[in-house]
């Protein structure tokens, strides 16, 4: 097992080191940040010292390494825009985005699961027909389309919620229901193909051939093995945590990550989106590994690879 | 004759598919005394299964029943599902045919023979366990208390197929219902839990119904036989009348179709035709088709049971009455 | 003299398994086949009959060359078999066809029976296009289905006409040798003996050669001229049927023989006294030391722990791999 999360985790590096390379020579050949923060009429000279300043002047490569260099021991730029350590930036916009992506995040379990629970049971009933429907509704809407529908209804319409800003917790309640909705609905697909999948096996009637009464079958016998698949899709909803808001961030005004993101990469403030990337690729890394281990941990054929039945 | 142990009368199944209803059982007859080892044969589409599993209410929510089952005198067809619930293991047990996947992947074996020495004996904790590891033991698996602790994924077919043994007889039940149970298995396992089950029954008294489409195994497990085509029963005989004087065309056919190990080698004479399917079953007699002995009449309606001598009873009308 | 169809020689296909987790643990062997050798003529069959772990669906890949040999070798008509996705083997390929056991799965879902029958034309480039239709249905036809199957669907087909569809499929090359992997399980009891008379019809009238793999030993005894029952990769009894069915030598075909359930025969010979083994078959990586059947052998001796047998022949050309092969013909106890 320690092994296997070595290995797991040499991966993970390297391919958070891929999407830091990916996203750094992109970003450089892309555009050029002196004229973004500037402003396009800049007299030549500052545009100058600006790109002297900030090593642009420099081969992309050169700067390439550099970078690196830098990132190795902890130091990860600064903005060009304010000047501050892009690092600290980032992180004081983290607990914006984690008071919307968390609370979704419970919203799309306690949501989507006992939805998608429900409409295996009661495959083809009206019931499970009308959850297929909304939860297809939900995640074929785009977001931005659902936050400005709840918005025009719950804000402009009804007065009941604040349509942008962050003045209170009133603020978070339309940011979250969007985000939690289409996760919610993706989860309930998934979770009610998973159910029907495992209630069709052998094991499960076997199960109420014993005499177990079929709540206890669903609850002790068909909910762990319908787990196994589900964890995939929840470890991948943990993996967006970090940058999965960044419509909603924008649509809403809320100050997260994600319209942070927004705006450094329009200014092309490079250590700023750098940094946001690095932090997305290691959430997903991290994620996809705790997935790994909770399957081990969840399904017992997974634990004794080659195992040849005696 | 004694009561006997189930009593199934006339039992129909319809399956509800949302397009149409087919029917999957058509009126099946058949008696297991305390005590006595019945085989049911068929092939594909017979309904061997389904009986069974209609008679302990597993067929799920698209079933429709019809007719009566009792158990020692208790009527299941209609019974509330917690009246099911009390018989399943506990009175009536089964076993299916993969074993390997009739356990459940993600629990030991020691928890899901707790789970049915709990439910049926209001056993836990130490006596369980000993319990369990007896049960193991009077199964064949040696090393039980080993066994206890592994999961089905790291077990052969034939000792799962012990486990399951085992976790029927953790009910103490009258009757088991063995559905294939060793199809899946090589022949020198399926061997060894044939001798196996013969040998619970006979020192427990526990009455057994073996479904197989393997008439070989059937013949030497069992007391009588029942044939199954289309959905009912067409031939209920003895073990030595059904082999040594097979009288309806079905089964004579069946006999003929299968190939000898030794004596001469002779050329197998086939059923012609097919299986028919639950939904497009012919008018009449579900075998008319296929059947050398078939005519006009055969077609007007189902062919009267016909009961020839004790314990011998025909659904044809080509059999001559008593 | 003309060589045989098939000719195998020390046939042995050995996989790398590992042992406890990597960089730590050690390599170990799965000999899956271990040294097997038989020859087949032309318009004969021969039976492969063992459990599942001996090694007969391996040797049957082996044979079609879908499996690279790691020992041993393979001769079709006289030539060593060309090695896999070559252009040569890609012609032998019209030499030799596999049916398998499941009938459903061997065909594609989405396309018409008729069209997949007349496939291994377009494949080889056979005949001109106007006439591969005309000798798909003649296919068809000869098999026992109709012309007006060309146009169903697998799931339309009841599992019998699927087996048809399958072999018409491996017929329309013209092939002289059918390796059949369990071409009967999959269906019911009354339409096996239609496919197995089927089959036999077609070797008598175009003089196929058949390696036929099966469970059941009655069939194997009904298509067959040679037996060969396997255990753990190795041939441990070599015979015609007949005799091998009827007196068995090796221990291992004693209990398959013995496990058989028969209807007539329980009521012929009385009650019969059963050979049943003890334990399961071991793990083919924990091979046991000597002979391989040893531990579970009601006959085992000190010698047969120490030393592996050698298959070798019997007066009356029977082959076993026992060293008390002389004493045990016939013998049921111990």
């Amino acid at each position: 097992m320690l092994r296997y999360l070595a290995t797991r985790l040499l991966r993970a590096l390297l391919t958070i080191f891929l999407v830091v390379t990916f996203a750094f020579f992109v970003l450089h050949l892309s555009g050029d940040p002196a004229m973004m923060i500037l402003s396009v009429d800049a007299p030549p000279e500052s545009i100058k010292a600006f790109r002297a300043a900030w090593g642009l002047d420099q081969p992309v490569w050169m700067q390439y390494l550099s970078y690196i260099g830098h990132a190795l021991t902890g130091d990860l730029g600064n903005s060009m825009r304010d000047g501050r350590p892009a690092l600290q930036l980032v992180l004081e916009r983290v607990p914006a985005t984690l008071a919307i992506t968390l609370p979704a995040f419970a919203l799309k379990l306690g949501l989507g699961i006992p939805a998608g629970i429900y409409a295996a049971l009661h495959r083809n009933s009206l019931a499970d027909r009308l959850t297929m429907m909304v939860s297809v509704a939900g995640f074929t809407v785009p977001s931005f389309v659902l936050a400005l529908v709840l918005v025009l209804l719950f804000s402009v319409r009804l007065g009941w919620l604040p349509s942008a800003g962050n003045d209170g917790p009133a603020n978070a309640i339309l940011p979250i229901v969007t985000l939690g909705t289409a996760g919610a609905a993706i989860l309930a697909r998934f979770t009610r193909s998973a159910m029907l999948e495992v209630l069709g096996q052998p094991y499960i009637r076997a199960a109420s051939a014993k005499g177990l009464s079929w709540r206890r079958v669903v609850v002790e016998h068909a909910l762990p093995n319908a787990a196994i698949p589900t964890t995939t899709i929840i470890g991948f909803m943990i993996g967006t945590l970090i940058a999965g808001a960044v419509v909603v961030e924008s649509v809403f005004a809320w100050p997260g990550i994600g319209r942070l993101l927004v705006a450094s990469v329009a200014n092309r403030d490079l250590a700023v989106v750098q940094v946001i990337l690095l932090m997305v690729a290691a959430t997903m890394v991290t994620a996809n590994i705790m997935v790994d281990v909770i399957y081990g941990w969840i399904d017992p054929r997974l634990r004794s690879p080659g195992h040849v039945a005696r | 004759m004694a009561e006997p142990l189930v009593a199934i009368r006339d039992l129909t199944v319809d399956f509800d598919t949302g397009k149409r209803i087919v029917r999957a059982l058509h009126g099946v007859d058949l008696d297991v005394a305390p005590g006595e080892a019945v085989g049911l044969v068929g092939e594909s589409g017979s309904g061997k299964s389904v009986t069974w599993l209609a008679a302990l209410g597993l067929l799920g929510r698209r079933a429709r029943l019809g007719g009566s089952v009792r158990l020692a005198g208790r009527e299941l067809v209609g019974a509330p599902v917690t009246a099911l619930e009390q018989v399943r293991g506990q009175q009536i047990a089964m076993i299916f045919q993969d074993p390997s996947s009739s356990l459940n992947p993600v629990h030991r074996i020691g928890r899901q023979l707790g789970e049915a020495l709990k439910l049926h004996r209001g056993m836990d904790g130490r006596a369980a366990e000993a319990e369990a590891e007896r049960l193991l033991d009077r199964v064949g698996i040696a090393d039980g208390r080993r066994r206890l602790g592994d999961y089905p994924h790291e077990l052969s077919g034939g000792m799962n197929q012990r486990v399951m043994i085992a976790m029927a007889l953790a009910g103490e039940p009258d009757i088991l219902i063995a559905d294939e149970p060793t199809t899946a298995l090589d022949a020198t396992i399926q061997a060894q839990i044939l001798e196996l089950l013969g040998e619970i029954r006979r020192d427990s008294g526990m009455a057994m119904v073996l479904i197989s489409h393997d008439l070989g195994i059937v013949a030497e497990n069992t007391d009588r036989v029942c044939v199954m085509y289309g959905g009912r029963v067409v031939e209920d005989a003895p073990i030595g009348t059904i082999f040594g004087a097979p009288r309806h065309p079905y089964t004579v056919g069946l006999l003929a179709a299968l190939p000898e190990l030794t004596g001469p080698r002779r050329r197998l004479v086939p059923i012609p035709g097919v299986v028919p399917e639950p939904w497009n079953l012919p008018p009449g007699c579900s075998f008319a088709p296929r059947c050398p002995l078939a005519g006009v009449d055969c077609d007007a309606g189902p062919p009267p049971v016909v009961r020839l001598e004790a314990h011998h009873r025909v659904a044809c009308l080509r059999v001559d009455r008593p | 003299m003309t060589p045989p169809l098939l000719d195998v020689r020390g046939l042995e296909r050995v996989y790398q398994a590992r042992r406890g987790a990597w960089p730590f643990g050690h390599s170990v062997a799965l000999r899956a086949v271990d040294g097997v050798s038989f020859t087949l003529e032309a318009g004969r069959t021969l039976g492969l009959v063992g459990e599942s772990g001996c090694g007969k669906t391996t040797t049957a890949r082996l044979v079609l060359g879908l499996v690279p040999a790691t020992g041993g070798e393979v001769k079709i008509a006289g030539q060593p078999l060309p090695r896999a996705g070559t252009a040569e083997w890609r012609g032998l390929r019209q030499l030799m066809q596999m049916v398998y056991q499941d009938p459903l799965a061997a065909l594609d879902r989405r396309l018409a029976v008729g069209r997949q029958v007349l496939e291994p034309l377009i494949i080889h480039a056979i005949g001109r296009p106007e006439e591969r239709r005309d000798k798909a249905i003649a296919m068809m036809e000869s098999v026992g289905l109709a012309a007006h199957h060309y146009d169903r669907f697998p799931h339309e087909l009841s599992g019998g006409q699927r087996q048809r569809i399958v072999l018409a499929r491996a017929l329309i090359l013209d092939p002289q040798l059918l390796v059949c992997d369990e071409p009967i399980s999959a269906l019911d009891v009354s339409i096996q003996a239609q496919v197995v008379n089927l089959l036999l019809d077609l070797q008598a009238r175009l003089g196929l050669a058949y390696l036929f793999i099966s469970h059941d030993l009655r069939m194997v005894r009904q298509v067959s001229h040679e037996v060969a029952v396997m255990y753990l990769g190795r041939i441990v009894e070599q015979g015609e049927p007949d005799g091998l069915f009827a007196a068995p030598a090796h221990p291992y075909t004693k209990a398959l023989v013995s496990a058989i359930p028969a209807p007539t025969r329980t009521l012929s010979e009385g009650s019969r006294k059963r050979m049943v083994l003890s334990g399961e078959p071991p793990n083919p990586v924990d091979l046991p030391s000597g002979c391989a059947f040893h531990p579970r052998c009601p006959f085992a001796a000190e010698r047969c722990r120490i030393e592996t047998p050698a298959l070798r022949s019997m007066p009356d050309s029977r082959r076993v791999a026992c060293h008390f092969a002389e004493e045990l013909v016939g013998r049921m106890a111990a």
